[in-house]
């Protein structure tokens, strides 16, 4: 019952090299810059026009200061920006997420408009790894709601 | 029933782990120590910065993933261990692992979703973490299927030893992701990322759901065992109808 045959050891052995060649590429392929979840505000500019009008997920930092919410229109405007350098201004709509707040990393889906403004088709707010609870006096969320104060949500 | 089987396994059902009263006492204790935990966690930390009483997920999402690392940990070691001595414990060892581990990357990718949607704003998104661990619980559901596809326990051993081993492959991919590329899920936490009002029920929870692991597993044992016994009648019950 546990010898195996030569021809099922053999295809174990093949088995076993394509599991370890996988794992091998994953490691050092570098696969990195070819498939990536989002380009920085840095990688979307480097493109070029070949950025325009293309669906992409653009990931970076909300520019501190630049989040504009109109609660009558429903539009939500800011920049995102790579720790630093050039930031892309970006257009969406609909309430963000609780979390959302200058400073917090993002994730949109969208396109680059030849105006150069990213129309973000949906916004996803990227949480650290931090876990800390309220500093003496500051209430959770308050942030968010100071926000959409005004939206009746 | 006057049958003379030689049923090694007889005994061995009930040799596999603690004794039959023993293991139920276990999954008792196992069961209030995760409420114990529950409550610890629920009640002891203060509401997070930024998501408020949304970081309570932690306690159950966290553990559910850990654990499941842990149950496909085990289905690779069982699997080598089947490739390498050809018992058929190991085998059923495996398979139990790799049943109560696919449930737990279930339930990881479930709570991850409910908490993703009020903090990411997105149920579900494509990025490496979030796709790896799909492939992982898809390979195991795999793994069950093609389980309960072969008839033949020698190929059905082999063959899920096979799989158990290359879906186990994909665990340290898994856990790797959110270094390795980019993603929406976040880097692991350290204690010093978190605070210790919430480390203490982190880790008394991730405890609790690995008794609950071991429980469920060693459960699944005895059930494996009992069937592969009544496997084994039934072959020999038609050898013998055959014979006479």
């Amino acid at each position: 019952m546990s010898s195996m045959s030569g021809r099922r050891r053999s295809a174990l052995v093949v088995g076993v090299a394509v599991v370890v060649g996988a794992f091998g590429f994953l490691l050092y392929g570098n696969i990195d810059s070819n498939v990536v979840f989002f380009l920085t505000p840095q990688e979307l500019l480097a493109r070029g026009p070949a950025a325009y009008d293309v669906p992409v997920r653009l990931g970076g930092l909300v520019q501190p200061g630049s989040v504009k919410w109109d609660p009558a229109s429903l539009e939500l405007r800011f920049a995102v920006m790579d720790t630093t350098g050039p930031a892309v201004a970006v257009q969406s709509s609909g309430a963000p997420p609780q979390m959302f707040r200058d400073g917090m990393g993002v994730v949109l889906e969208g396109r680059y408009r030849r105006d150069g403004v990213f129309q973000a088709t949906e916004l996803m707010v990227k949480h650290s790894n931090e876990y800390r609870k309220p500093e003496h006096g500051e209430r959770p969320q308050e942030m968010y709601r100071s926000l959409m104060k005004g939206a009746g949500t | 029933m006057s049958h003379a089987v030689p049923l090694e396994s007889d005994s061995a059902a009930a040799t596999g782990g603690p004794g039959g009263r023993g293991l139920e006492w276990f999954g008792v204790a196992a069961i209030l120590m995760l409420v114990g935990a529950q409550a610890l966690g629920l009640l002891t930390s203060p509401a997070d910065r930024d998501m408020g009483h949304l970081q309570k997920i932690m306690y159950v999402h966290v553990p559910a993933a850990w654990n499941a690392f842990i149950a496909f940990f085990v289905v690779a070691v069982s699997s080598l261990l089947y490739l390498w001595k050809g018992q058929e414990r190991h085998d059923l060892l495996a398979a139990s692992a790799a049943e109560v581990g696919t449930v737990f990357t279930a339930l990881t990718l479930a709570l991850g979703s409910i908490w993703g949607r009020p903090t990411w704003g997105v149920w579900w998104t494509w990025d490496p973490r979030l796709t790896s661990t799909a492939v992982l619980l898809l390979i195991f559901v795999g793994y069950l299927s093609l389980r309960a596809f072969i008839e033949d326990a020698d190929r059905r051993a082999q063959w899920s030893a096979a799989v158990g081993l290359l879906g186990a492959l994909n665990v340290p991919i898994v856990y790797m992701s959110v270094r390795w590329w980019r993603t929406l899920h976040q880097i692991q936490s350290t204690p010093s990322t978190v605070d210790p009002e919430y480390v203490v029920g982190l880790r008394a929870n991730a405890i609790a759901v690995l008794l609950v692991l071991v429980y469920f597993t060693m459960k699944r044992y005895r059930a494996a065992r009992a069937e592969r016994l009544a496997e084994q009648l039934e072959e020999q019950a038609a050898l013998e109808g055959r014979g006479a």
